[in-house]
């Protein structure tokens, strides 16, 4: 039993497809900047606030609408009520950015189960899976918010609730394609002659044969949903005051835009800039997952 | 044909290089040949080898990352330096091609005459009335039957060989000089293949085309050029006349390539050279016999797959994959499954390894009919019934390690054993099947085609099976790579005991593995037989078609033989002939044929389905 470890242990690790893909994404420039990029964004959002004086609600009432100064460290000026836009710019991030991930995470979680399951089932158990993707579909997604805000109120988790329960649908029907494809190919009938529980198969065969697409996906899911959050904040029905996210905070500066851009410039920056970089990140993980371009190397 | 008229195509240091951040490949390195007017020229090799490189050096058909050096002369001008415009005349005027898959050589949106007029009417300059006029004649000439009804289909509403047949019609519009065909039979079946380049010579004789022929089958070169061009790995090896070729290799590898290919004339089975290897080991093959009691026995099987109706509120219609068939393999024994694609092996496979929803009939595994076990046993029993597929890469989960993928079914069948074991069990087998016991930690990527067929081997065997089903287990892998699995299967079989149904299209390899044959037909057996007698005197129809239809590495042997051609092709399994499945093809049809349904029954040594299974040869 020793030996047999001991074995293991020297044997030579192989490269998996994930270490080829993340090698060729290292050689990919564009990727790597806005890999860069959106760390730094994250850090700053994470960190950020704590090297201002100021906090999320304190009025400032000397300095309303005070253009970015470094000497009174309203380093990017203060909003119609003398809030310090650089601290809210960056809480308003957080929100954002954890409205995309969660979101994310939620439509991943449900839209992966349904769809491989629907598609490894397939038959009957696929078609009622799929009606039901296709009848939540149908529902006007605006509708569907206002209603859930009106019976339940202003309250950012419905915000996860109501994106996430949206995208999930798109995320079911691309994992369920590609679960369809999948589950012809060869390696499944084997696990199937070698009494693999459909369960397993699943698990272990389906899914991670899925990821790739799957993980190309997030990274275009995740600005779509903080493009959503913004819109809805952007018509009064996100995040409450005094919270803000970045959505909301590009609202309230457009409607100052004449007198002070600044409040819009900022926010707009941050938005604009996470939304770049994760569609870099998405164009370059495709490209680094891409098949082709790693069987032409042989 | 004469050496001193000046030749067609006269290539000269021809080389493709491609150069990648991974370092410079070369595909094709010095090359030269001559070719001349109306001789046909083989190029053989393994994959890799540089062959087709070659030709779409010559078609100027490489993409823009290929860089070509050398010469090649045709007609006085220089091919590799031709401005497009010039190269665009050229091709499809004066030098014509064929590729390997009609399907996707022809356009899909295109009905075929349009595709066809369409050479007419930029080369010639002739009206769409006249172009068409022309193409029906061409297609008339190819042996298509209602060739002008044929020009307002499209190509998926044509067979592979009907395909191929237009693809070649195509390039011959406008009686080209030079035709290269690269691989033109290797997705067709065998009767196909034989029809496909019997049109080819008789063409050749009649046009005077040069024909330029690359193809990895050495019997196809045996039987169809004047003159052959080893390759191997972009650099050529040989050249010579075929005879000199063939009977007098003056090289290492062309001898070994020759050796390699299992032989239809072949008398006794021996091991299969493997290429590189100085000596041929002696087996103990003849030896080996396997027992008499019955391991498997499959009695009437039928499976049938809907497929959709006939018309909106027509009946529901269904494809019957396999009709009937019956069968019994004793334990230790090799059953030989052929037939053409489609004729429903793969799904009998997919049957027995109960793989499919529904089937009728029985399938018996040591006694116990497998349809009518819970889930749980069929588990259980799945430990004794294993499976090799076709592809070998596709049948490795790309995501998991080579360790993980061969201990997988001991997670189901001896979920009792300890991490720390299972590497001990993939490790010992990895060494049996010929791999090293370091590469458990790597993934299925990093390995050749043999390599993986040998992982997806040590899988099937992890969980000590009994019947080993193996699905064209060397169909995609080159000579050499065939040989070293075929010679490992049959060595495993003898060291184990173990039972196979080994499914292939190749009728030489099957000879050389299988103790006895099952033919098979449209869902039908058409034949069973021990191997020596089938091969020997077969008594279908069919089988004796099937057999003459296979290309010898033999030249002289070909020159000479005399085949059995089958017209047409096998007809759609959705709508299969009444009576006798074969009756439209088979040259002894009569009546009866057509009213009853031939019963599987014993003459000689044979099981065969057929009224005339007694009359002699013709």
């Amino acid at each position: 039993m020793t030996g047999a470890t001991d074995t293991l242990a020297a044997a030579p690790r192989g490269r998996s497809l994930w270490d080829d893909a993340f090698d060729s994404l290292r050689r990919n420039r564009a990727a790597m900047i806005a890999v860069a990029l959106m760390l730094t964004v994250v850090v700053l959002v994470l960190f950020g606030p704590l090297l201002s004086p100021y906090d999320l609600y304190s009025t400032d009432w000397d300095r309303i609408s005070q253009p970015p100064s470094v000497s009174t460290a309203h380093w990017f000026g203060t909003d119609d009520v003398g809030r310090d836009l650089f601290v809210r710019t960056l809480y308003g991030g957080r929100i954002s950015l954890l409205v995309g991930l969660a979101a994310t995470a939620v439509s991943l979680l449900i839209g992966i189960a349904w769809g491989a399951t629907a598609g490894y089932a397939g038959g009957r158990i696929d078609q009622l899976m799929m009606r039901v993707v296709d009848v939540l579909y149908a529902m006007p997604f605006m509708f569907f918010v206002i209603l859930l805000m009106v019976f339940f109120g202003r309250n950012i988790f419905l915000i996860f609730v109501a994106v996430g329960a949206i995208n999930w649908l798109d995320m079911a029907r691309i994992v369920r394609g590609q679960t369809l494809s999948l589950k012809k190919r060869e390696f499944i009938e084997a696990a199937r002659a070698g009494g693999v529980s459909p369960v397993n198969i699943v698990r272990r065969h389906i899914v991670p044969n899925l990821l790739g697409v799957v993980v190309v996906y997030v990274t275009l899911t995740i600005p779509q949903v903080i493009l959503v959050e913004s819109f809805l904040s952007f018509l009064g029905l996100g995040v409450q005051e005094p919270m803000t996210s970045w959505g909301a905070l590009v609202n309230d500066g457009a409607q100052v835009m004449e007198t002070a851009p600044w409040a819009l410039m900022f926010p707009a920056t941050f938005l604009a800039v996470t939304l770049f970089c994760f569609n870099f990140i998405g164009d370059g993980l495709r490209d680094a997952l891409d098949p082709r371009d790693r069987s032409a190397g042989g | 044909m004469t050496a001193l008229s000046p030749p067609l195509l006269d290539v000269d240091a021809l080389s493709v290089t491609y150069t990648s951040e991974r370092g410079v490949v070369r595909a094709v390195n010095q090359l030269g040949f001559e070719l001349a007017a109306g001789e046909t020229l083989g190029i053989v090799g393994e994959s890799g080898s540089g062959k087709t490189q070659t030709a779409l050096a010559l078609m100027g058909l490489l993409p823009a990352t290929a860089a070509v050096t050398g010469r090649a002369g045709f007609d006085g001008r220089n091919l590799l330096a031709l401005a497009q415009a010039e190269l665009n005349m050229l091709r499809g005027q004066a030098l014509s091609m064929i590729f390997q898959d009609p399907m996707t050589a022809l356009n899909p949106h295109l009905t075929v005459g349009r595709q066809m007029a369409r050479v007419l009417e930029r080369h010639q300059r002739l009206s769409r009335r006249a172009a068409l006029a022309e193409a029906a004649v061409m297609l008339d000439r190819v042996r298509v039957p209602e060739a002008r009804a044929r020009l307002r289909q499209y190509p998926h509403e044509m067979s592979g060989g009907m395909r191929q047949r237009i693809m070649i019609a195509t390039a011959l519009l406008c009686r080209p000089r030079l035709l290269i065909a690269d691989e033109p039979t290797t997705a067709l079946d065998v009767t196909v293949q034989a029809q496909i380049l019997t049109l080819m010579r008789e063409l050749q004789a009649e046009l005077g085309t040069a024909i330029l022929l690359i193809t990895h089958d050495m019997g196809v070169v045996a039987a169809n050029c004047d003159r052959v061009l080893v390759m191997r790995n972009g650099e050529m090896r040989e050249q010579g006349r075929v005879d000199e070729v063939f009977y007098r290799p003056a090289d290492d590898y062309t001898r070994d390539l020759l050796a390699a290919v299992p032989r239809l004339d072949a008398q006794r089975p021996q091991r299969l050279a493997v290429i590189g290897a100085a000596e041929v080991a002696p087996s103990g093959r003849e030896d080996y016999q396997p027992t008499d009691d019955v391991l498997l026995q499959v009695n009437d099987l039928e499976v049938q797959f809907a497929a959709g109706r006939a018309g909106w509120f027509g009946p529901r219609r269904y494809l019957r994959a396999v009709d009937g068939v019956s069968f019994d393999l004793h334990r230790g024994e090799t059953l030989g499954i052929v037939g053409e694609s489609g004729c429903g092996k793969s799904t009998l496979a997919r049957a027995v390894l109960q793989l499919l929803d529904g089937y009728s009939g029985q399938v018996l595994l040591l006694g116990h009919d497998l349809s009518e076990l819970d889930r749980a046993r069929l588990t259980r029993t799945r430990r004794d019934l294993q499976v090799i597929f076709q592809d070998p890469l596709a049948s490795l989960n790309p995501r998991m390690t080579v360790g993980d993928i061969i201990s997988e079914p001991l997670l189901t069948f001896q979920p009792e054993l300890s991490r720390a074991a299972r590497l001990e069990r993939v490790q010992a087998l990895l060494g049996k099947v010929g791999l090293q016991p370091e590469h458990v930690n790597r993934y299925p990527h990093e390995f050749s085609g043999g390599q993986c067929q040998r992982i997806g081997i040590a899988r099937a065997l992890i969980s000590g099976p009994e019947l080993i089903i193996c699905d064209e287990p060397v169909s995609a892998l080159d000579v050499s790579v065939q040989a070293q699995v075929i010679n490992l299967l049959m060595d495993l079989q003898q060291e184990m005991g173990l039972t196979l149904m080994f499914i292939a299209h190749d009728l030489a390899v099957v000879k050389h593995i299988s103790h006895r044959v099952l033919v098979m037909y449209l869902g039908r057996v058409a034949e069973i037989a021990p191997r020596d007698a089938l091969y020997r005197e077969p008594r279908h129809p069919y089988t004796r078609a099937l057999i003459s239809a296979v290309p010898i590495p033999d030249p002289q042997l070909e020159r000479n033989r005399d085949r059995t051609l089958l017209g047409g092709d096998v007809p759609s399994p959705l709508d299969p002939p009444s009576g006798c499945a074969f009756r439209t093809r088979c040259p002894l049809a009569a009546a009866r044929c057509a009213a009853e349904r031939p019963a599987l029954r014993q003459v000689g040594d044979s099981l065969v389905a057929c009224h005339f299974a007694e009359s002699s040869r013709p």
